[in-house]
């Protein structure tokens, strides 16, 4: 009996696989009506933010085995791309937003073309590269960016609904989390997903059967290029002040701890790796300096107890115990 | 069918293939036999775009396919299994085949994420004919099995259900018996036998005689990167060369 012909809850085409998608519903529809102040809500989105990120991470790491270290530049760049264009410039933050969007779409796949040609761990050094030249640039262009203060941004609106505080923006942020859910979950199961997964497992076969490995990668890390800056241009419209800091590359190596942590090619790993890293600060605060020796005991642990990440190890447990 | 001319390939200052030419006619099975290193990998990497060559021309169905990506091969009919193994261990059996048939779907990335009215409808019907090949190559009890948990043998077998399932004009196995035993090997044998007899046009890498004797239509004999001898597996049994580099081999070996 192998663990395929169980009908898990994560199982493509099992009826019980709505189940955690509706938890993950009810979860972000109750949150607000039990959270006792907006601090929590802060939490919860900056949570949420890092979910969606992570989710899109996740297909280019754990599907297409390639690394970003630059994913903060991303974030960092959509940030300052709508920050600037709504101060500076006026913009609706709507077009600002799709505009960065776009040119950092174009970047990544720009960068991913001239990379992903040559194989191997390429993606990840020209990514580190770019995530600091990004970080260094929005320091020092303080003409723009006000430098390593850092600049304010205006609030967001769209159809002349504007968009402001924590409540209003954690309907927002909930909402892009279950898009990215169902959406990666969609292309996970479908068979441009089988592809990256094929393409992962061994390179040359998939080629072989005519998977065009080089335009998948560079489709993939455009893709989640683009969630970071969507993300990075929301959440500067909502914390309202950014500093060169969202970009920085201790941001980026989070991500990606986010993303191994989780479970590599798992939906929901992203979603729990990404909920627990960005919780654990906060509940370490009160170590008062040893946060971060827990902070680094807890990754290892997870690595040597739950190498695969923390769902995928779970589910392969439990559907090994009933099947 | 296939035509290759004045093929060479050379790594720095080894010359892996070296001037080989010869013809493989449309529905017949034609192996490539040699000696431990004579270049039979490299001459179907070679054909099958994963090297460019370095002198000579390939050309399928009258084209010149020299130097063309695997992945655009594959729009040709041209699909191989490897030597070494090369199964997505992170699939299960079933959707490696399926990714044999990959051009037939959609994989677009946006299609994916709204769901593109038809193309789940397509998978299913995918994963049907999947499943039948599978249980055609002899795996059909690993149809829900992950790869990882199949045996070697199985695996085997696994790489030429994926590459029928991309329903190739042309099919390259490169030792598809290799470290398989004797029932597995006659099997493998029975299997290739039938390739013949749907009319698929197989270019076969093997060392084991008997199964090449039995299979193949014409053979191709390699060594140190060049053509030794061709002819019908009659006349390779007897051809005097032949015999001399396979007893070479030997004592070599010894
Ligand atoms: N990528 C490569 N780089 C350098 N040398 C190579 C490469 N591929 C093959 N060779 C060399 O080319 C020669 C032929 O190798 P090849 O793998 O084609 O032999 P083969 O006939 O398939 O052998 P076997 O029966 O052991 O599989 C060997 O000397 C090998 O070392
Ligand atoms: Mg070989």
């Amino acid at each position: 009996m192998t663990s395929l012909s169980f009908p898990n809850l994560l199982e493509p085409r099992s009826p019980m696989r709505f189940v955690p998608l509706a938890i993950l519903v009810a979860v972000l529809a109750t949150l607000p009506f039990v959270l006792p102040n907006v601090w929590y809500f802060d939490v919860a989105i900056r949570i949420a933010a890092n979910i969606t990120v992570v989710i899109a991470l996740n297909l280019l790491i754990g599907h297409c085995g390639q690394i970003s270290l630059g994913h903060a530049g991303f974030f960092g760049l959509g940030a300052y791309g709508s920050a600037i264009l709504t101060s500076l410039y006026a913009w609706p933050p709507m077009l600002a937003l799709a505009a960065t969007a776009i040119v950092v779409g174009l970047l990544a796949w720009l960068v991913a073309v001239a990379i992903l040609r040559l194989q191997g761990h390429y993606l990840a050094m020209a990514t580190l590269g770019l995530g600091i030249i990004v970080s260094i640039v929005l320091t020092n262009e303080s003409a723009f960016t006000g430098g390593p203060d850092g600049m304010s941004v205006p609030d967001f609106a769209v159809f002349g609904l504007r968009i402001a505080g924590e409540k209003a923006w954690y309907w927002v942020f909930a909402g892009l989390v279950v898009a990215a859910v169902v959406f990666a979950t969609n292309i996970v199961e479908s068979p441009a997903g089988r592809a990256l997964r094929a393409l992962h497992g061994s390179e040359i076969a998939a080629r072989v059967v005519g998977i065009d490995t080089a335009s998948f990668k560079t489709r993939v890390f455009a893709l989640s290029a683009v969630v970071a800056a969507v993300m990075g241009s929301l959440s500067a419209h909502y914390m309202g002040f950014i500093t060169p800091g969202v970009a920085g590359f201790s941001k980026s190596v989070e991500l990606v701890t986010m993303v191994v942590v989780g479970g590599l090619a798992s939906v929901w790993g992203s979603v729990f790796g990404a909920a627990l890293l960005t919780l654990l600060p906060d509940v370490l605060a009160h170590l008062e300096g040893w946060e971060t020796l827990a902070f680094g005991m807890i990754l290892v642990a997870t690595m040597i107890f739950l190498p695969r990440g923390i769902v995928p190890s779970l589910v392969a447990f439990f559907t090994k115990k009933e099947g | 069918m296939l035509v290759v001319e004045n093929l060479t390939k050379t790594f720095g200052g080894v010359t892996a293939v070296s001037d080989v030419s010869f013809t493989v006619e449309k529905g017949t099975t034609h192996a490539v036999i040699g000696p431990n290193g004579a270049g039979k990998t490299t001459l179907f990497n070679l054909i099958t775009g994963v090297y460019t060559p370095t002198l000579g021309s390939i050309r399928l169905e009258g084209v010149e396919i020299g130097g063309i990506a695997p992945e655009k091969l594959a729009r040709r009919g041209v699909s191989r299994t490897f030597q070494n193994l090369q199964v997505s261990m992170n699939l299960s059996a079933l959707e490696n085949v399926m990714t044999g048939a990959h051009l037939e779907l959609n994989s677009s990335l946006v299609a994916a994420m709204v769901r593109w009215p038809g193309i789940a409808a397509k998978d299913r019907a995918l994963r049907a004919r999947a499943a039948e090949l599978l249980d055609f190559v002899g795996c059909g009890r690993y149809a829900g099995a992950d790869a990882r948990s199949m045996p070697y043998g199985a695996l085997k077998r696994l790489e030429i259900a994926r590459a029928l399932a991309a329903d190739p004009k042309i099919l390259f196995l490169d030792e598809p018996a290799a470290g398989l035993n004797h029932t597995e090997t006659h099997e493998i044998e029975g299997l290739i036998a039938e390739l013949g007899r749907r009319g698929i046009t197989v270019v076969l890498v093997e060392h084991d005689m008997k199964l090449v004797m039995s299979v193949s239509t014409r053979i191709v004999v390699l060594d140190y990167g060049k053509k030794l001898a061709e002819g019908t597996p009659e006349e390779i049994r007897t051809n005097r060369d032949v015999i001399a580099a396979y007893l070479g081999a030997e004592t070599e070996g010894a």
